[in-house]
């Protein structure tokens, strides 16, 4: 159980120019819990990942493993083992000399070394592959070894590069049950770097979002939905309904008419209103309601996407199947905003 | 949905016709690799066919095909102390091998520095480590006698060994900056995280995933200072033997079977070098992109 904590992180690349991969972060991850660092490519995420495990360091900055500062400790010495996005298992070794590797590398008894590979062996459920070469393993399995080879040494953290995002669909949700299982049952510090943020709700108890090396947000995956800080990583989360307007109490102007929100902390002024897809209502009457055409309807099975016009703003909703009433194109509807639902972020700049 | 069921098919079929594209290419690229295969063979071999039997030849007059009789005597010449062919071997097997491996040490490095980092006068370096392949030895090697004369070490073994280093070095910095250009050195970075210092991962994981391309490497180097005649003879002013030295010698002096026992002699460690290194060069992680597959 270690707690990591990266106190005014900075890393500036020299290449053409300067580039200022990741900028005054400070971040405090809970001992024993899965954190997502989640953004788009190129934000600085695996950066801050690779000084964590010691293989870059940091231009400024600390970072401590239960308040000890570790930047002079080598990677080999740090206690926080990696896996890469694409597994780099050693080529050349068997599966059971793959696992082994760490513990070699720590001079165990063969006895135990051979005990410990196949326990790990079983954890990741892939007992009695030990001799396999990793050439005959498929890309899941490849990436359960090297999940096997970093806890075998019993690291302090663990530190993952886009863990399911290499996977086929149908193996996620295995993978993502497998390292919450295993996380779990080892109550091992877990942080992880994704693209996804799909990857980063259903994997992270807390998420970091880091937009060009600067930390946006920090909180567990449902505030992202609900109570997004800005309109970007509203966006960043599937958000597509957004109206501009100006805050006044608990009442919004905006090109719609006015709306009636719950009491919310920001300040009264130019606001930007948003909803989530699922949380539009099509059909009902009541308060805040406006009228709009249906622009489009998409059947999805077990919901329907609508597109719709109201004033010339778009928005975008999703109706479940059980109550699903059928509009078609053209169809001028009442569309409601529940009052409760509605999240007011900061105007963009 | 309707799209997901239109394109199915269509990369289905495309998928198959590739498979079958690629199944005919590889039919007539066999064919053609193999073709190829057996013309260098005859190419190489033919002209050995001749020495070969000139070496064991007694008795061989014009315009017999054969030799009218087989004889050891060239080989119980070549092999005699008299002959000096064995401390030529000798000698010169050790020069190369010296001159294998420190090209090794220097050129490992360089060329993992070459392929995998950027750094300001790269190119520069490159073209400087090229250098003695597009300059002619000949015209450099007079100012490097001059410099080895005053340093002592002209006709020495060592200075032999030195001056072959401009031949084999760059050939070992370009096939190592070959290998390393394939060459992930996120590696490395996984085996520290797991627990191996810089010297144990460079034991452990790097040298292990480029030991085809050291090897062929120090194949090439091996052979080119085995093969160095003008520089031998220059440095050394005839004091140190090499095996060319003494062939050139025995070529002019028209006793043809000796000369074609010690061509054979000659050509022993390039054919020892080829088999052991045949593993190397064909196996499924060949060592070179153009001579694997």
């Amino acid at each position: 159980m270690t707690q990591v904590c990266l106190q005014q992180l900075n890393k500036v690349f020299r290449g053409k120019g300067l580039v200022h991969a990741v900028k005054d972060l400070n971040l405090e991850i809970a001992s024993g819990r899965i954190t997502a660092l989640l953004g788009p490519s190129g934000c600085g995420k695996t950066t801050t990942l690779k000084m964590i495990a010691g293989l870059l360091q940091p231009s400024s900055g600390d970072i401590t493993f239960d308040g000890k500062s570790v930047l002079r400790i080598p990677p080999e010495k740090r206690g926080a083992s990696m896996v890469f996005q694409n597994y780099l298992l050693f080529p050349y070794m068997s599966v059971g000399e793959n696992v082994a590797f760490g513990l070699r590398m720590r001079h165990e008894d063969k006895k135990v070394i051979r005990k410990k590979v196949a326990e790990m062996l079983e954890l990741v459920r892939l007992p009695g592959f030990e001799d396999r070469r990793p050439k005959q393993l498929s890309g899941g399995q490849q990436q359960r070894v090297a999940l096997a080879r970093a806890l075998v040494i019993g690291p302090e953290v663990l530190l993952l590069d886009e863990p399911i995002s290499n996977l086929d669909a149908h193996l996620r949700d295995e993978m993502r049950e497998l390292i919450v299982s295993i996380q779990r049952e080892l109550g091992i510090t877990t942080i992880f770097v994704t693209h996804d943020q799909e990857e980063a709700v259903v994997l992270a108890d807390k998420i970091a979002l880091m937009f060009d090396g600067v930390l946006h947000q920090f909180d567990e995956p449902n505030v992202f939905y609900q109570r997004p800080a800005s309109v970007k990583i509203a966006r960043f989360f599937g958000g597509v309904n957004f109206l501009k307007g100006r805050k006044r109490g608990t009442q919004v102007e905006t090109c719609l008419g006015v709306m009636n929100v719950d009491p919310q902390p920001i300040a009264d002024g130019p606001v930007v209103l948003t909803i989530r897809p699922e949380n539009l209502k099509l059909g009902e009457e009541g308060e805040n309601r406006v009228r709009a055409v249906v622009r489009s309807r998409v059947y999805c099975g077990t919901h329907a996407r609508y597109k719709v016009e109201a004033d010339g703003c778009h928005f975008e909703l999703v109706t479940d199947a059980a109550n699903m009433q059928c509009f078609q194109e053209g169809d001028l509807v009442p569309l409601r905003f529940p009052r409760e639902k509605i999240w007011l972020l900061p105007p963009e700049e | 949905m309707v799209s997901v069921a239109k394109t199915q098919p269509e990369e289905l079929s495309e998928s198959m016709g590739a498979q079958e594209r690629d199944a005919s290419r590889s039919r007539w690229g066999r064919v053609f690799s193999y073709g190829v295969m057996v013309a260098i063979v005859v190419a190489v071999l033919l002209p050995l066919v001749p020495i070969f039997i000139w070496a064991f030849a007694g008795r061989w007059f014009y315009p017999d095909l054969l030799p009218e009789q087989l004889s050891l005597r060239a080989w119980q010449y070549v092999l005699s102390p008299a002959s000096k062919a064995l401390d030529a071997a000798r000698v010169g097997g050790t020069i190369a091998l010296v001159a294998t491996v420190l090209s090794l040490v220097v050129g490992i490095p360089a060329g993992r520095a070459l392929a995998l980092y950027k750094f300001r006068g790269r190119q520069l370096v490159q073209f400087l480590i090229l250098a003695p392949v597009i300059v002619p030895s000949l015209a450099v090697l007079m100012g490097i006698h001059i410099a080895f004369i005053r340093f002592g070490l002209a006709g020495t073994a060592t200075g032999v060994t030195i001056a072959h280093l401009i031949g084999t070095t760059p050939y070992v910095v370009m096939v190592m900056s070959s290998v390393f250009s394939n060459y992930n050195p996120e590696f490395e970075e996984q085996a520290r995280t797991l627990g191996a210092g810089p010297v144990r991962t460079f034991l452990h994981i790097c040298f292990p995933m480029i030991l085809p391309g050291v090897v062929v490497a120090g194949m090439f180097a091996f052979i080119i200072s085995w093969g160095q005649y003008i520089v031998t003879l220059l440095i050394s002013g005839g004091r140190v033997i090499t095996v060319p030295l003494l062939l050139v010698n025995f070529a002019s002096a028209t006793d043809k079977p000796v000369t074609a026992a010690l061509c054979l002699v000659f050509l022993i460690p390039s054919i020892l070098i080829i088999i052991v290194t045949s593993k190397y060069l064909t196996g499924e992680e060949a060592a070179l992109g153009g001579f694997g597959k």
